[in-house]
């Protein structure tokens, strides 16, 4: 695994006089991640044990049961406007982690992330609000993530039609509690996908659906590419993968293992993944 | 500088010299790249005036959740939206009962039934504002997760719901206090800047629980407790001013009684609606109180939930 030539344009150095320098819109740099998971350690969950972590907070976090989980360590990365760049990596090797820590939603312990705007991220179990209907979802979810009400208005067929809810009969009028899981993670994505991001994370949210919603979903992302977004993809098909991303970055136990070309990543993963049965 | 392994343990590759240097600006850190193409850092708060900003921006969003939550809220009922007049109603009555007919707490309190059941539906409104706001970040998180929005946008929401089950409760009330001749007057505009003020209240107490109720969600099993407590000291079936004038207690505690918030919006309720209610039963400066704990909570906790922003939905 030699370092292929360089197979995008835009990572090219640019040479003219007219620079054509990617716009990185995500920048990790040196990131660790350390998660503290309350009640291991002996008598763990007892309430006595719960009294002592309060009680010696911070003198003895070992001794109190609290144990540190270092998820994700020194990743270093630049993304730039118009990639789409997949996260593989066996389970439990912090993808998801990396993700919620790029949309701010964990803190990091070292290091830093740069972000251009607010990425969004779309998890498997992201639920919107379960007792209203899928209508309402669409509706408030498109409000929620800063539309006018013409424009819900305006996208609100497109996001139903996209989302396939309807195909089986009028189901945008129920409640979301009674939707398949695959039905509601059609729904989120289509919701969020309806506002050009410009950092949109997937973490596994289009494993539910069936296979023309996942090429829908495909096509989508290379749309949002198109407009100078960067996506995101989490996802244990290598195929999903191949088909939509660019890049690929490994990780393995919290650690960047390989960052590349697909091709030339995933070929690296098959191997290992592959030996290691 | 596309594909370049990087030399971990399991498979350290023979990949001795790095890719070529980075080709456009040779030595510059992460942290001037992004300075230069204007990233921020990731869940980084915005600044106070642009988070006014953004909430304003979403002011329909926060309509709608709250009228949507609202429809929601008895859906999976038989009765459905009955329930939003029949449970403040069942509420009152069973005050009634305990309070006006076992306890006679109802003598020398001149329309009983309309002083219980204004008082009954007045602290309702904050009592469901602040229960609702300990629950609106961690019973939200989904929500918060998937979707970016000033989450403020949450607890101010539930208490805007809370508003509509009131305006809700308050036609069942006007029946009531029709049904008991109380006549109506002028004064019952006042149930305009009263509402105002208690749902400023509500609103910055909400926000405050939000926060709190996020860090530690084990404060939503303690709250009820302390609700109820509070309850039982606003006078909501009792009158204050009467129970002062009869009993010699401290001044501390007059003054503690008089100045309680949900005592004020109760009392100012009373005194807007039913007209044998008067003015001499209010605490001195009532409107200056009113609106000084409206202000006191409402901006306060509007900053006390903004200076933690960035950490809703962790963990």
């Amino acid at each position: 695994m030699a370092d292929t030539t360089l197979t995008r344009p835009h990572e090219q150095a640019p040479t003219g006089p007219v620079p054509t320098e990617p716009v990185p819109t995500v920048i990790a740099d040196r990131v660790d991640i350390v998660y503290r998971v309350n009640g291991t350690g002996a008598g763990r969950g007892t309430a006595t044990a719960a009294l002592n972590r309060i009680l010696r907070r911070k003198k003895a976090e070992k001794a109190a049961g609290v144990r540190k989980v270092h998820a994700v360590r020194n990743v270093s990365f630049t993304a730039y406007r118009g990639e789409a760049i997949g996260l593989i990596g066996t389970n439990g090797s912090g993808k998801s982690t990396l993700l919620k820590a790029v949309a701010g939603l964990l803190p990091v312990e070292n290091g830093r992330i740069y972000t251009d705007g607010q990425p969004s991220l779309l998890g498997v179990n992201a639920a919107l609000m379960n007792d209203l209907t899928g209508e309402r979802n669409v509706h408030l979810g498109g409000l929620a993530m800063g539309m006018s009400r013409e424009q819900v208005k305006e996208r609100y067929q497109e996001i139903v039609d996209f989302s396939g809810i309807n195909e089986k009969g009028d189901f945008i009028t129920l409640p979301m509690r009674t939707y398949s899981s695959g039905m509601a993670a059609r729904l989120r994505f289509s919701i969020a996908a309806a506002k050009d991001h410009d950092v949109l994370l997937i973490d596994e949210a289009l494993a539910t659906g069936d296979r023309s919603f996942q090429k829908r979903s495909e096509s989508r992302i290379r749309e949002l590419r198109k407009h100078a977004g960067t996506v995101f993809l989490v996802s244990h098909n290598n195929k999903s993968i191949r088909d939509t991303c660019d890049r690929v970055l490994w990780l393995e136990r919290g650690e960047l293992r390989m960052d590349g070309a697909t091709e030339e990543v995933l070929r690296e993963y098959e191997k290992f993944t592959g030996g290691k049965k | 500088m596309s594909s370049r392994a990087l030399p971990t343990p399991p498979t350290a590759t023979a990949h001795a010299q790095a890719p070529a240097p980075a080709p456009a600006p040779p030595t510059e850190s992460p942290a001037q790249l992004a300075a230069r193409h204007g990233l921020s850092v990731s869940g980084a708060r915005p600044s106070l005036p642009e988070y006014i900003g953004q909430l304003w921006a979403r002011r329909h969003f926060i309509t709608a959740f709250a009228t949507a939550k609202l429809t929601a809220q008895y859906s999976q009922a038989k009765l459905g939206q009955v329930w939003q007049v029949a449970n403040p109603l069942l509420n009152a009555a069973v005050y009634y009962f305990i309070f006006g007919v076992l306890m006679g707490t109802s003598r020398g309190v001149p329309d009983y039934i309309p002083f219980l059941v204004t008082g009954v539906f007045v602290w309702t409104f904050t009592q469901s504002s602040i229960m609702a706001g300990t629950r609106a970040i961690s019973g939200s998180l989904g929500l918060v997760r998937a979707l970016h929005f000033p989450r403020a946008a949450l607890p101010v929401s539930y208490a805007l719901q809370q508003l509509q089950q009131l305006l809700f409760s308050m036609a069942a009330l006007v029946v009531i206090l029709l049904a008991f001749g109380v006549p109506v007057s002028a004064s019952w505009l006042l149930i305009v800047p009263t509402l105002t003020l208690q749902f400023m209240f509500n609103a910055g107490v909400a926000m405050i629980m939000a926060r709190v109720g996020a860090k530690t969600p084990d404060i939503s099993q303690l709250m009820p407790f302390v609700l109820r407590t509070w309850m039982y000291v606003s006078g909501v079936m009792w009158s204050i001013d009467k129970v002062l004038s009869h009993q010699d207690l401290p001044h501390w505690v007059h003054l503690l009684l008089q100045c309680n918030p949900a005592a004020v919006y109760i009392d100012l309720m009373r005194f807007a609606l039913i007209d044998s209610f008067h003015a001499s039963q209010l605490p001195h400066h009532v409107w200056a109180l009113a609106l000084g704990w409206a202000l006191l909570a409402g901006v306060g906790g509007f900053i006390y939930f903004w200076k933690a922003e960035e950490t809703y939905g962790r963990g």
